[in-house]
């Protein structure tokens, strides 16, 4: 069986390496001399790898902001989503309340609706209030995230209900029982929907694209894709935006890619 | 347990709910519902900018989409990312899933989390290094080409070629995703299944169509439904890669609503698109549960 | 309860967070913020420093913006009330921004820099009687043709009216030998016939842009022109993305006749061989007997509506415009100036590929200034291209260029009856 089991090892292996060459490239390329990369056969290593690229991006096009802008932006959106759904998901598996079930209903059918559908009046309504070309514009749709109450309240169905009597008979308000009882209970599921969000906001283009007019706002995403209309043949630069745009969150995915990828099945089991 | 309980946790229950419920409302809800008025006026820069100059003119934009070739022709590229992209797609997943779920592989969760690492990678960041790989002369995947004879793909350049390079961009970075889903399904389908009809002779091939495919069947409709619902959703591809171009052969829906609402400022006529949209997906969902409910999937 | 009710004060007391992280715009307090594209934004810092500005000004900032996303981007700016206090907005786009109200007239004390510019190219700007904008850079559309293929021709110069130019390309294709064209008008660009339009004296709208005019004989006649050369085998029925490499085309003499800008003239000397330098011209565009016209384009600058400070603007702006900053822009960017004392300055007008190019500036017509003009032109191509492939006869696609002008101009015949356009 040893040669089967090292036939199909070395062929994931070889699959593994298509798959993770483009970004292997990405950061290679990344430290060549500008120029560098534009040659037949193309270079896999550069000659001698300098921080050149990372220098002008800092210093030049002052990326330093736009990452500042996207640290702020999927900061915030994660905290607030996190503090809007959990104690709505809790609420949605746990309380009994007259309307639940029928809310929860038009919830699950409206995860149909893609986003993009209210995009132009959602526009319209940010800038009567004053929110266009603001990072609180960015943040809006992070707020209303039906698919973060879903997976909370999927995570919540399986605590006792025992547990939540006892501490009612404790004299525990209800408040005390979602900070004190189940919080502690949702810690896994409250990882996974924050690294969700953090990603999702990380990674959102449209939207932001859209809202934020002002390049001092821009996040990351929208200033690189900006960036690499204006300088198509600055391969080397380009990549190097593309290493600082994305390897936050892949290392950040790394790190914690157990919470991400079994939320991801909670997620997508939906009936 | 008494009333005052019930009226307690019933409080209780709106008080949590309540902020995200006004939020959903307020941000999402009352959008999409606009998005169908508005469809029905002529919002544009004039009304932009003086709301006096906004009319009702009930069908008007629908008539004109339906008589916009390049309407058309963004309806007929998104057809074309469905029709190519979801065989690719969902095959190139399976593939991988029961790669990594091969009971002879080694070090399985080091390859499931690679391969599923294009996935959480930003669109934008990597649209840009594949632009660069798909380059007709520096690129690396006309490289390769070149080493089995094949002479340089004008991949971003040329109308035919634009759709199929933003799909194996499209492929790359989503079937990590759809391996997840599957590796799931796979993991139910019973080994002594699979090991009996080997035994019996089966070969590769046979086995999966016989054994494997029928007990993950609902996984692949699931897949290829929201495969469906993402080609419906590509924009940033098309806009970093190649603007929509060459010759408009990659425009796709959204990103000619983009092009309708936010370029040139018809919010009626692209509310109106995007409703249309809406009404797409919401068909393609409505087809992938009436099937479900036939498969006996739920 | 209390504390249930704490928590939904909590959760509610990050909303009015939002509109604080609103307010928190990042741009820098008294700064004054100026918009500017592709090339120009990038030079437009090392500009800025040349120019010596009293003390009292308030410290600027550049944003640069993609072309490609420009417009958006102003329109979005527009919308959001984020726009920046000076821009460079394109030619074309200037009858949008009036007409929205979007940007400020050129006051009195800044109408002398208007003054030795190139008429066509101010009254593009010129809308209900007020200029909206001060031209920074021109440029027009003009051809650019084988010296070498028409001299064996025996031209020294593609010939200027209709008759003799087309008589013209038939002797270079003959040249040229089989499989090959005289012309690139490429089928999914609207300047080629724009441009012919304009030679032949078009008016395209008429009634204060309210109505399509495509019917009038003279835009018929170009109608009939650009059909004709394709007809005629002159010009292949193909679109741009379907030519890969203009350059190699050209210099393998696919084409030997296209129309396009001055930023190509330093293409052609980058890209084209060595060989084929010296072998390629540029020349004022043909008309129906004489030189013909052209769109006069270009990018001006322009002073936002509703900035904090004008005053300050307008100085900017006024100083961004004098002979020598105009002369240091044409040297950073290679732009071509739109004060005519600057061309003397530079030596353009004695440069050989440059000089037919103010000829045509002085040769130019403006387009109609409605904002509607380049939906149109763009509906107005896809009519012609299916004429030009046999769909439709000359008065039926006049026809019905004017039926999709007028469908586009609906809104606009609404708000002139309104009084509400400007």
């Amino acid at each position: 069986m040893s040669v089967r089991r090292w036939s199909v090892t070395l062929l994931a292996a070889f699959v593994t390496l298509l798959t993770v060459a483009p970004l292997l490239w990405m950061v290679s390329v990344s430290f060549m001399a500008p120029g560098e990369a534009a040659q037949f056969p193309p270079p896999l290593l550069p000659e001698t790898p300098s921080l050149e690229n990372y220098r002008t991006l800092f210093g030049t096009f002052g990326i330093g902001r736009f990452l500042a802008n996207s640290l702020l932006v999927s900061t915030l959106a994660t905290g607030l989503a996190l503090l809007f759904t959990i104690p709505a998901g809790y609420a949605f598996a746990k309380l009994r309340f007259k309307g639940r079930d029928a809310t929860f209903r038009l919830l699950v059918a409206a995860l149909v609706v893609p986003g993009q559908i209210g995009m132009l009046p959602l526009f319209l309504e940010l800038k009567a209030m004053g929110l266009v070309n603001s990072y609180a514009g960015a943040l809006i749709p992070w707020l209303a995230g039906i698919f973060g109450i879903f997976l909370v309240r999927q995570y919540c169905l399986s605590i006792p209900d025992e547990m939540l009597e006892a501490a009612r008979i404790d004299g525990a308000s209800e408040g005390q029982i979602l900070r004190r009882v189940v919080l502690p209970i949702l810690t896994p599921i409250i990882v996974t929907l924050a690294l969700f969000v953090f990603l999702g906001s990380w990674n959102d283009f449209m939207w932001p694209l859209i809202v934020l007019a002002d390049q001092d706002l821009y996040t990351l995403p929208v200033a690189l894709a900006a960036m690499s209309r204006e300088h198509v043949q600055d391969n080397e630069l380009m990549m190097a935006g593309a290493v600082v745009t994305t390897l936050p969150v892949l290392i950040l995915f790394l790190a914690l890619q157990r919470f991400y990828l079994s939320g991801l099945l909670t997620g997508s089991v939906k009936g | 347990m008494s009333a005052a309980d019930h009226g307690r946790e019933a409080r209780a229950g709106w008080a949590m709910s309540a902020p995200a419920l006004a939020a959903i409302a307020a941000f999402f809800v009352v959008p999409a519902i606009a998005s169908l008025f508005l469809s029905f006026t002529d919002f544009d820069i004039y009304a932009l900018a003086d709301a006096g100059n906004l009319r009702f003119v009930g069908f008007r934009n629908y008539e004109r989409l339906i008589e916009n070739p390049l309407f058309w022709k963004a309806m007929g590229n998104t057809l074309w990312f469905v029709v190519l992209g979801v065989p690719f797609i969902v095959a190139l997943s399976l593939f991988a899933a029961m790669l990594v779920n091969s009971r002879w592989l080694k070090w399985r969760p080091v390859w499931r989390v690679a391969l599923f690492a294009p996935y959480v990678t930003t669109l934008v960041a990597t649209a840009v290094v594949w632009r660069y790989l798909l380059h007709t002369r520096y690129g690396l995947v006309n490289y390769l080409l070149s080493l089995f004879g094949i002479a340089p793909i004008d991949w971003l350049g040329s109308p035919n070629a634009s759709l199929p390079a933003i799909l194996i961009f499209v492929g790359w970075k989503t079937f990590g995703y759809n391996m997840i889903i599957f590796l799931a399904a796979l993991q139910t389908v019973p080994r002594e299944l699979d090991e009996a009809a080997r035994i019996d002779g089966a070969g590769w091939f046979t086995r999966l169509r016989h054994v494997t495919l029928p007990a993950i069947a609902p996984t692949v409709l699931l897949v290829s439904v929201l495969t469906v619902a993402g080609m419906f959703q590509l924009f940033a591809e098309p806009y970093v890669m190649t603007q929509g171009g060459p010759a408009q052969s990659t425009v796709t829906i959204l990103y000619f609503m983009y092009e309708e609402g936010f370029k040139w400022w018809n919010l009626g006529s692209g509310a109106a698109v995007a409703f249309l949209l809406f009404l797409c997906i919401l068909a393609v969902t409505l087809v992938q549960l009436k099937l479900a409910k036939r498969g006996g999937a739920i | 309860m209390q504390v249930t009710r704490r928590h939904l004060t909590g959760a509610l007391a990050a909303l009015p967070l939002l509109p604080m992280l609103g307010a928190c715009g990042a741009r820098r307090e008294g700064a004054l913020t100026i918009w500017a594209m592709g090339n120009e934004g990038a030079n437009l810092p090392e500009l800025l420093k040349t120019l010596s500005l009293p003390a009292n000004m308030p410290p600027i900032e550049v944003q640069p913006l993609p072309w490609t996303a420009a417009h958006e981007k102003l329109l979005t700016g527009f919308a959001g009330g984020s726009l920046p206090a000076i821009g460079q907005v394109g030619n074309s786009w200037i009858a949008e921004m009036a007409a929205i109200g979007a940007i400020a007239p050129v006051p009195a004390s800044a109408e002398p820099i208007l003054a030795d510019q190139f008429a066509a190219v101010v009254d593009t700007n010129r809308i209900a009687g007020r200029t909206w904008a001060v031209p920074w850079y021109v440029d027009t559309r003009l051809q650019f043709y084988r010296k070498d293929l028409f001299a064996r021709a025996g031209h020294a110069a593609p010939p200027a009216d209709w008759t003799g130019w087309k008589a013209a390309l038939h002797q270079v294709k003959r040249l040229a030998g089989d499989g090959n064209y005289a012309l690139l008008y490429p089928l999914n660009e609207y300047e080629q016939l724009t441009t012919l339009a304009l030679s032949a004296g078009a008016r395209m709208l008429r009634d204060n842009g309210a109505r399509g005019a495509f019917s009038d004989p003279e835009f018929k006649a170009a109608l009939a022109f650009y059909k004709s050369l394709f007809d005629e085998g002159l010009a292949p029925l193909a679109s741009s993305a379907q030519i890969s490499n203009v350059w190699n085309e050209f210099a393998r003499g696919y084409f030997s006749v296209f129309l396009s800008g001055p930023w190509t003239i330093g293409d052609m000397k980058s890209r084209l061989p060595a060989a084929m330098q010296g072998k390629w011209g540029t020349a004022p565009n043909p008309g129906p007997d004489g030189i013909g016209s052209a769109a006069p384009g270009g990018s001006s600058l322009v002073v936002f509506a509703g900035t904090e400070n004008p005053g300050a603007a307008w100085e900017i702006l006024t100083r961004l415009l004098s002979p020598a900053a105009q002369l240091d822009f044409h040297e950073l960017t290679g732009s071509l100036p739109a004060r005519r004392s600057v061309w003397r300055e530079a030596g353009l007008a004695s440069d050989a590929a440059v000089a037919p190019f103010a000829t045509q500036l002085d040769h130019a017509t403006p387009l109609p200034k409605v904002p509607e003009w380049e939906r149109i032109v763009t509906e107005m191509q896809v009519v012609a291209e299916r004429m030009v492939r046999g769909q439709l006869g000359v008065d039926a696609a006049a026809k019905e260029i004017d039926r999709r002008a007028d469908r586009l101009l609906e809104k606009r015949r609404w708000m002139l009856d309104k009084g509400k356009a400007l």
